[in-house]
C-alpha cells in the first residue's frame, strides 16, 4: 500500500484505506473515493501542486496533502 | 402554496433547470456549488401555483460543509411538498446514493436525470423507468441546456404534487438524524437498470486538456488566455466608458445646467458634481461588468475556471488562498470592482474574504492613467516605463503582504478537493443571463452607498459656504491640514492629501481634483507639479495612492459582496495602513540615502 499521491501519472490503483477526518471523509465518499473505488492519476501539477485523479466517470483535483491521506494498493 | 425543493449535487445543470422552468436568472456555472443565495419563484404548475426553491448544491445529505448544513436546515425547517432531485446522469453510479438518502426522508421525490446528452456520448445507456422502480421514486431523462425533457418533467412534478401527503417536518428531522448504510441498495439499483461501458471512450475533454493543462504549456497557456480576456474586456468597454462618459458630460451641459441655472450656486454645485456626479461615476462603470461578466461566465461555464485552479494553486496554498484567488486576482489589474464580485465562486466564506482582502491592492486601469500622468510629469521619459512597472511590482508585492498576513485570520477550512467537469459549450442564453444579472446586483447594491459618498466628499471639498473648492478653507483642506503630522513623512503635502480625499471617490477624479486644487489643466499643471515635487516625493504619492483604497465603487462592493460594513471597512483601513508603512519606508529610506 502506498499514499495515492506517490502514484505516477497514468497508473490505476484499488483505494485500500482512508485516514481523513469526518468532514474530508463524507466530501470524498460522495465524490466517489470509496474503499475498493478503483482509481486512475491523471497528471499531477508542477512545483507540489495538486493532483488530477479519475474514479469511474469523475475526475478530481485534489491538494498532494489530501491525497497523502488515501492509501491506495496497485 | 405548496413548495418544491430543487435538490442535487454541484455541477448537475441544477441551476440551468431552474432556470428553464422559471425563466428567472438563477446563476448558472460550470463550476462546483454556484448557487449563493436561495433563489426561488413561483410557477404555475398544472392548475396550480407552487413555489420552487434552487437550494444549493451538495454532495450528501449528512455532509459538513456549509451549503449541506444549510439544505439540512431547509428540509427540516421549510415545509417542503416534493423534492426534486437533479442527478448527472452521466455520473450516475456516484450520484445515485444522494437519491437514496433524500427518498429516506419520506418526502415525495420526483429524480430528474439531468445531461442526457452527455451521458448518451458517453455510452451510458440508463432504463429510467426501470431505475425509477427499482429506487421507488419516478425517475425522467432531461437535457435541462437544451430543453430536452422538460414538459414531461413538469407533468411529472404536478402529478407527484397531486398525491403528495401534507408536509411533516417532524418526520424529515427524525429521519434526518438517523444514519443509513446505502450503498448496497445503490450498487443494487445500479446493477438493475444501468449500463456503464468496461473504459469510458476518450472524451474530447482529454484531448484538450492535454494542451491546456501541459506541465509546461499549461501555464503560458493560462497567462495568454487571461490576457486575452483581459484585452478583450478592456479594449472593447473602455471606448465604450468613454462614450458613456462623454454623453454625460454632453447631458449635463446641454440640459441640466441650464434647467439648473435659476437655482443658487451651492444648491447648482451640489446637483450637478455631487449628485449627478455620483450617478454618472456609477453608470460608466456598467459597460466594463458587462463585459467582464460575458467573457468570465465563458470562462466559469466551460470548465476552465478549475482548469485554472489546477495550474495555480501550487504557488496560492502557500498565501492561504487557492488558484481561483488568483484569476480574479489577474482581474482586478483592469477593474477591482468586478474581480470582487467574481469571488463569489468559492464556497468557504474565509476564502472569499482573503481574496477580497488582496484584490484591492490590485494596480486597475484607474490607478494606471493616474501614475501615467504624474510619471509623464515628473520623471524622466528614460526611466517612466520602470516606474510603471515597479509599480506593478509593488502591487503584487502588497498582495503578498496582504494574504501572508490575513491568512492565519481568514483560514478556509474546506479541503481542496474539487470536481473536474468536462467542457462544455455554454449557451448564449446562459451566458447572457449572468451578465444581466450582475450588473442588475451591481447597480441594487453598489448604487447608494457610491452616491452617497460622492455627495458627501463634495460637501467635504465645497463646505463651509464661500470657500474655494477644494482650497484650504474647505472641510477637505482643513482635514488636509490636520492630517499633516502624519502625511508630511511622506513627502505628501497639503494640496496632495486633499486630492487623496478626491481619490477615494474614483482614482479617475485625482487628476481633476489637481486641476481643481491648483487652479491649472493639461501641460500647465503637469509643468506646475513637476515645479512643486521632485521624483522621490512623486514616487511616495504614487505608491500610497496605489495602495491606500481602491475607490468608492470598490469598497461599496466588498461591503455588498461581504455582506459586513464592517468587513469593507477593515479592509480600506489596513489598506491606508500599509500604504502609509509602503510610502514612509520608501520615502524616508529615499531621503536617507540622499536622493
Amino acid at each position: 500500500m502506498i499514499p495515492l499521491h506517490q502514484l505516477a501519472p497514468g497508473d490505476d490503483a484499488t483505494v485500500a484505506a482512508i485516514h481523513a477526518d469526518a468532514a474530508l471523509r463524507s466530501r470524498l465518499a460522495a465524490l466517489g473515493v470509496r474503499i475498493g473505488q478503483r482509481v486512475r492519476m491523471v497528471r499531477k501539477a508542477r512545483f507540489a501542486g495538486p493532483l488530477h485523479i479519475r474514479l469511474g466517470t469523475t475526475d478530481l483535483i485534489l491538494r498532494r496533502r489530501q491525497a497523502g491521506q488515501i492509501e491506495v494498493a496497485r | 402554496m405548496k413548495r418544491i425543493a430543487l435538490v442535487g449535487m454541484p455541477n448537475t445543470g441544477k441551476s440551468t433547470f431552474f432556470n428553464r422552468v422559471t425563466g428567472a436568472s438563477a446563476r448558472v456555472g460550470n463550476w462546483p456549488g454556484i448557487t449563493v443565495d436561495l433563489l426561488a419563484t413561483k410557477v404555475l404548475l398544472g392548475a396550480d401555483m407552487v413555489e420552487i426553491v434552487d437550494l444549493p448544491g451538495i454532495y450528501d445529505l449528512h455532509g459538513f460543509s456549509g451549503d449541506e448544513r444549510l439544505v439540512r436546515q431547509f428540509l427540516e425547517e421549510a415545509r417542503v411538498d416534493l423534492v426534486a432531485l437533479v442527478l448527472n446522469a452521466s455520473q450516475i453510479d456516484r450520484q445515485l446514493g444522494l437519491a437514496l438518502q433524500v427518498g429516506r426522508l419520506g418526502l415525495p421525490v420526483v429524480v430528474l436525470l439531468n445531461m442526457a446528452d452527455e451521458a448518451k456520448q458517453l455510452g451510458i445507456r440508463i432504463d429510467a423507468a426501470a431505475l425509477g422502480a427499482k429506487i421507488g421514486m419516478p425517475a425522467l431523462l432531461v437535457a435541462a441546456k437544451y430543453g430536452q425533457g422538460q414538459p414531461e418533467a413538469m407533468a411529472a412534478l404536478a402529478r407527484a404534487l397531486a398525491h403528495a401527503p401534507p408536509p411533516d417536518p417532524q418526520a424529515v428531522r427524525e429521519r434526518l438524524a438517523e444514519d443509513h448504510r446505502l450503498e448496497a441498495e445503490t450498487a443494487a439499483a445500479l446493477a438493475a437498470a444501468v449500463d456503464i461501458p468496461e473504459r469510458l471512450p476518450e472524451h474530447l475533454t482529454d484531448r484538450i486538456d492535454r494542451l491546456l493543462l501541459h506541465p509546461w504549456l499549461g501555464l503560458p497557456l493560462f497567462f495568454a488566455l487571461m490576457l486575452l480576456v483581459f484585452q478583450g474586456v478592456f479594449t472593447l468597454g473602455k471606448p465604450i466608458q468613454d462614450a458613456l462618459t462623454a454623453g454625460f458630460d454632453w447631458f449635463r451641459g446641454a440640459a441640466l445646467v441650464p434647467a439648473l441655472a435659476g437655482l443658487p450656486e451651492m444648491a447648482r454645485g451640489f446637483l450637478l458634481d455631487g449628485v449627478w456626479g455620483g450617478l454618472a461615476t456609477v453608470t460608466a462603470f456598467v459597460p466594463l461588468i458587462i463585459l467582464f461578466f460575458l467573457f468570465m461566465a465563458v470562462v466559469e461555464d466551460s470548465g476552465y475556471l478549475s482548469r485554472a485552479a489546477f495550474l495555480t494553486d501550487a504557488l496560492m496554498a502557500k498565501l492561504g488562498l487557492d488558484g481561483r484567488s488568483f484569476v480574479m486576482m489577474l482581474m482586478g489589474f483592469g477593474c477591482n470592482v468586478p474581480a470582487a464580485m467574481g469571488t463569489r465562486i468559492m464556497r468557504s466564506r474565509a476564502l472569499r474574504l482573503l481574496t477580497m482582502m488582496i484584490i484591492p491592492v490590485s494596480l486597475c486601469s484607474a490607478r494606471l492613467q493616474v501614475f501615467l500622468f504624474l510619471t509623464a510629469a515628473i520623471v524622466a521619459p528614460a526611466a517612466a516605463p520602470w516606474v510603471i512597472f515597479s509599480l506593478y511590482v509593488m502591487s503584487f508585492v502588497a498582495a503578498l503582504v496582504t494574504a501572508v498576513v490575513f491568512k492565519g485570520r481568514l483560514r478556509s477550512d474546506e479541503p481542496f478537493v474539487l470536481e473536474l467537469p468536462p467542457y462544455r459549450l455554454p449557451t448564449v442564453r446562459q451566458i447572457a443571463l449572468r451578465a444581466w444579472q450582475e450588473v442588475r446586483h451591481f447597480l441594487r447594491r453598489a448604487t447608494k452607498f457610491i452616491v452617497g459618498g460622492v455627495i458627501l466628499i463634495w460637501l467635504l471639498t465645497n463646505l463651509p459656504a464661500g470657500a474655494a473648492p477644494g482650497s484650504g478653507d474647505t472641510f477637505a483642506g482643513m482635514l488636509g491640514t490636520l492630517f499633516q503630522p502624519v502625511l508630511s513623512p511622506l513627502g505628501i503635502d497639503k494640496e496632495l492629501t486633499v486630492a487623496l480625499i478626491f481619490g477615494f471617490v474614483a482614482k479617475e477624479v485625482l487628476i481633476g481634483a489637481f486641476a481643481v486644487i491648483y487652479g491649472l489643466e493639461g501641460q500647465a499643471l503637469a509643468a506646475d507639479l513637476a515645479g512643486r515635487m521632485d521624483w522621490v516625493q512623486a514616487y511616495s504619492f504614487m505608491l500610497f495612492t496605489l495602495i491606500y483604497t481602491p475607490c468608492l465603487s470598490t469598497v461599496a462592493t466588498l461591503r455588498a459582496e461581504a455582506q459586513s460594513l464592517r468587513f469593507a471597512l477593515a479592509s480600506t483601513a489596513w489598506s491606508v495602513a500599509l500604504a502609509w508603512v509602503a510610502s514612509f519606508a520608501f520615502y524616508q529610506t529615499a531621503r536617507y540615502l540622499g536622493f
